[in-house]
């Protein structure tokens, strides 16, 4: 039967690589191998465009425990016989579809594949992003997003504990949901997915399978699309008390040492499950999918391979210890099915009962093409990287409106109306939580925690690719060493539109090799990701989002610090910059251009040798027990750091003689991002020893004032009430989503 | 002493409560399946956090048919102490055990946030270990927690100083600023008549640790230690 282009466009394979699947058969392949294909082939499964980009990254370190891509999740070794499992995954087009399912269920995915590790979900992060709030659609996205996520969240028992929130047009009908989860396991109980020893039975535990999700991975994540309602049906819908409990019951399985593999559905739901751990073990399988339970009667082999109904996981044990895994679940109500062996033959072998619906080799399905494009920027990039600042007028209302205006930008703006809709606590081990530059979590039994950030400025990606995703990973770990945590590892998803367009490709190829240079420089591996193309709706992609998640560790949680002034009467310096002198990159991709002038202009810089320098001496700092506060200067640029510093505790802050007197570019000074910048306070007594701490170092450091007083003062520029600025930072996203339109 | 520690498929805040008894405190404790028919043996059984059987029907509304619950009434008909906390609270007042209602907060969102609690009574089970009127800085993490009831209930609860907890501010006003859900007469934590059955929304094993931003949910299982000796 000739294949037609409609049914190609279904399942998202081109008429290349369909003659390539003939051309391996050497037949034709049937409707249930065909969407079998779709689905292994696929960008979300197969990493057709990103792969040969991804072993870029270093993906090695003595700390690392598994190998990138070989399991579900990246496994960091943190001492005393524990290992932190992590991974961040992209939930974006189902989001864009329905906001609050493809959110929930964006968790409960990312919340599986830490299971599959073996590991106790132990925290979860966040990083969204939405076309502008003045939009009632993208106010309906943004609200359907936080929702999902605090229903599935909250109700399974793991803590939100980090995130980041950012608007741009880009996002527009196009928003990204990106989900981390990290675990907690024994170094020596990390869990396989491979399929194991032939003969071995497969057991599909959880939800029953539904017409739900077909076509997932190849129609929502591979495509772009326009007419969002026609896909509705593709959204999967989640049970968050189901994940709960399977949470608990696979776990408990595990327990008994009995479970040899063990894999999550996700993406393309069965299909994938069974043939990863088949391909992982070298191994093949015989599935009976009369054997699936099922939520609804009446589907079709085809449905049944590509559903990809929430929350369900693929377990493998051998014949004898069946009835001990079998066991557990019963205890927890939750359906366990026997749905197939593992054979020594590397071939699939999908039956209904007794007929055959599908034989294929494992490796043809596994082995998607790749495709390395050439990349090439577009012209419209390399022009707004042209800027000079003399073009830019200064604000017209000064430093302290500039400040308020700032503040209460939705990017810059506090999270807190979001994130206290999520469970942050649960679990009892969250030291520090959202709103600070990265959350701390203790690990009960050591000394020890865990900090854990999720971060990206895009903007900068869009101006640099390059530079860009260097930044994303400068900013990632100065969060981390901002608690006095060392970056140990990091996850990554990288979003952006579609990749087969050259000025695309060129932002995805430059943003992963700006990623590894900045990961070799600052020594922190990336050991786990997730990639999503396409991300493009009415012609406009958006801005490249390479989303990075970090883990640091702190050997003594008792050294944290925290990012707001503590007390009056402290010394506030800045670590990483010893003098204010006016660039143009100072504002390049800044908020402040963005949010003052309407403009996303400039090319960042950034000495990742000065970063190294700055997170070590801030790092060193913290461990000796000499810092008060740390926070890292980010978005809105110096004034909005020392402001955010200001609001947790209602501490003011009184400039001393260099940042009172500023040359006349103040915006550069105040408002510029310019990169390896943290602001610190430490008690007088200790102002000395960081002095000299910095100098052995030769890092730059410049004293900025003191806290204390009723107010934010800038010298003549700006003297406000911090009641004021905290009012403005509090209430500004809740303001802009107030706004009527 | 001897916890027993209630758990129903969704429940999550078991390992905390174990957690809080066991190693902080270094009391003996039991994790009770929700099968179990026996609470025997046990000086004081939680009922934790969380959402039982998913509290898709109502918070609690499921779970009180659990067989465990049957043993639980008997327990708490002897005398023997219980606290519900948070789901657990929704379930006793579902099983009858406290009057009363938890519904939707009043400004139907999810909250976790930090509350301070003023303790109106120190003379029962839970609060010996306070000082009168003590504020005490135990966050809350629910969607359900306004709590509900006719005005006589309300009266007759007052009367009898079954209200044990209350929401206030950082001076100790009970006000509509310091309320997170909407309760009546901002109400966190009650009594039975009785008085040794607790109810209360907010969570007292989040904050038994300084490290965690407070140590003054201690006061109320210390004070629980005190009293069974």
């Amino acid at each position: 039967m000739p294949v037609t282009k409609e049914i190609l466009d279904e399942i998202a394979l081109s008429q290349a690589e369909y003659d390539m699947i003939v051309d391996r058969l050497d037949r034709e392949p049937n409707p249930v191998e065909l969407g079998m294909f779709g689905a292994l082939w696929s960008e979300h499964c197969g990493y057709k465009h990103s792969r040969p980009l991804l072993r870029f990254f270093p993906s090695r370190s003595p700390r690392v425990l598994s190998q990138s891509g070989a399991e579900n999740a990246g496994a960091v070794d943190i001492g005393d016989g524990l290992a932190v499992v992590f991974k961040v995954e992209s939930h974006n087009h189902p989001s864009a579809v329905e906001p609050l399912q493809g959110a929930a269920t964006g968790v409960g995915g990312i919340v599986r594949d830490i299971l599959a590790m073996g590991a106790r979900p132990i925290a979860l992060l966040n990083s969204l992003r939405f076309g502008p709030p003045d939009s009632s659609h993208n106010r309906h996205l943004f609200r359907g997003v936080v929702e999902g996520i605090s229903w599935y969240g909250n109700c399974i028992g793991v803590p939100d504990v980090a995130g980041e929130i950012y608007f741009d047009q880009s996002y527009s009908y196009n928003p990204l949901v990106n989900a981390m989860c990290v675990g907690l396991v024994s170094s020596d109980r990390l869990a396989s997915a491979a399929a194991g020893r032939s003969g071995s039975v497969l057991l599909l535990v959880g939800a029953d399978t539904g017409r739900d999700g077909i076509h997932g991975a190849s129609g929502l994540a591979s495509r772009t699309f326009e007419e969002e309602q026609e896909l509705r049906p593709t959204v999967q819908v989640g049970n968050p008390f189901l994940e709960k409990v399977l949470i608990e019951s696979c776990l408990e399985a595990l327990e008994t040492g009995f479970v040899t593999g063990i894999q999550d559905l996700g993406a393309a739901g069965l299909t994938s499950a069974a043939i990863e751990s088949a391909y992982r073990g070298r191994r093949g399988l015989i599935l009976d999918i009369s054997q699936v339970h099922r939520r609804e009667p009446g589907m079709t082999g085809y449905e049944v391979m590509l559903s990809e109904s929430q929350e369900r996981m693929l377990l493998v044990t051998s014949p004898e210890h069946v009835a001990d895994v079998r066991q557990v679940f019963e205890k927890w109500d939750v359906p366990c099915k026997e749905i197939g062996q593992v054979i020594r033959e590397p071939q699939a072998h999908i039956m209904d009962g007794e007929q055959g619906i599908a034989q294929l080799p494992i490796k043809h399905l596994t082995e998607a093409p790749r495709y390395r494009l050439k990349g090439q920027p577009s012209r419209e990039q390399l022009v707004r990287q042209q800027l000079n600042i003399s073009d830019v007028p200064l604000p017209d209302n000064g430093v302290d409106d500039t400040l308020l205006r700032l503040l209460a930008s939705p990017n810059i703006a506090s999270k807190r109306s979001v994130y206290q809709r999520y469970d942050h606590q649960v679990q009892t081990n969250t030291v520090a939580g959202p709103g600070g530059d990265a959350a701390v979590l203790r690990i009960k039994g050591t000394e020890k925690a865990v900090a854990l950030t999720i971060d990206c400025n895009s903007r900068y990606c869009y101006l640099d690719p390059y530079r860009g995703g260097q930044i994303v990973v400068a900013e990632a770990c100065r969060n981390l060493s901002c608690t006095g945590a060392e970056p140990l590892a990091l996850t990554d998803c990288l979003n952006f539109g579609n990749p087969e367009r050259p000025e695309i490709y060129y932002q995805l190829e430059w943003c992963v090799r700006g990623i590894a240079r900045a990961c070799r420089v600052l020594g922190v591996p990336v050991v786990s990701g997730n990639v999503s193309l396409y991300n493009e709706s009415q012609g406009q992609a958006i801005y490249p989002t390479p989303v990075v998640g970090g883990l640091g560790l702190l050997e003594d949680v008792a050294l944290r610090t925290g990012s707001a002034f503590t007390e009056e009467g402290l010394t506030v310096f800045l670590l990483g910059q010893s003098r204010f002198r006016p660039r143009s990159s100072d504002l390049a991709g800044s908020e402040l251009l963005a949010e003052v002038h309407g403009l996303a202009l400039g090319r960042p810089a950034i000495s990742l040798d000065l970063e190294q320098q700055v997170q070590a001496l801030c790092r060193r700092a913290i461990q000796q027990g000499l810092v008060a506060s740390a926070h890292d200067c980010a978005e809105g640029g110096l004034a909005v750091a020392l402001a955010e510093s200001c609001i947790p505790n209602s501490v003011g802050f009184r400039a001393g003689p260099v940042l009172s007197r500023l040359p006349n570019r103040w915006d550069c000074s105040y408002f510029g991002e310019r990169q390896s910048r943290i602001v610190i306070s430490v008690r007088p007594e200790h102002a000395q020893q960081l002095r000299a701490l910095a100098l052995e170092a030769k890092v730059p450091l410049l004293e900025l004032g003191v806290t204390g007083g009723p107010t934010f003062h800038l010298g003549s520029h700006a003297d406000l009430p911090i009641s004021e600025i905290a009012d403005a930072w509090e209430g500004g996203l809740q303001r802009a989503m107030a706004s009527p339109a | 002493m001897r916890f027993g520690i209630l758990i129903f498929p969704g429940t999550w805040s078991d390992t905390d409560c174990y957690h809080q008894v066991k190693t902080v405190l270094g009391q003996e404790a039991d994790y009770v399946w929700h099968r179990q028919e026996s609470l025997a043996g046990y000086d004081c059984v939680i009922v934790p956090g969380g959402f039982s059987y998913g509290d898709y029907l109502r918070a609690g509304a499921i779970a009180r048919f659990a067989p465990v619950m049957e043993a639980l009434s008997d327990f708490a008909g002897n005398g023997g102490l219980v606290v519900g906390i948070c789901n657990g609270f929704q379930v006793l007042c579902e099983a009858g055990l406290l009057p009363g209602a938890l519904m939707r907060n009043a400004h139907l969102e999810y909250r976790c946030q930090w509350t301070n609690l003023r303790t109106e009574r120190i003379d029962t089970s839970f609060t010996t270990r306070c000082h009168p009127s003590q504020s005490l800085r135990i966050p809350v993490s629910h969607g359900e927690g306004n709590y509900y009831a006719d005005d006589v209930t309300l009266n007759r609860l007052e009367t009898n100083g079954q209200v044990l907890f209350r929401y206030c501010d950082d001076d100790g006003l009970a006000n509509e600023a310091a309320n997170p859900n909407g309760s009546a007469r901002n109400i966190a934590g009650i009594i039975n008549e009785r008085g040794n059955v607790l109810g209360m929304m907010p969570h007292p094993e989040r904050s038994c640790e300084p490290l965690l931003g407070s140590d003054d949910g201690n006061l109320i299982f210390l004070s629980l230690i005190d009293n069974v000796g």
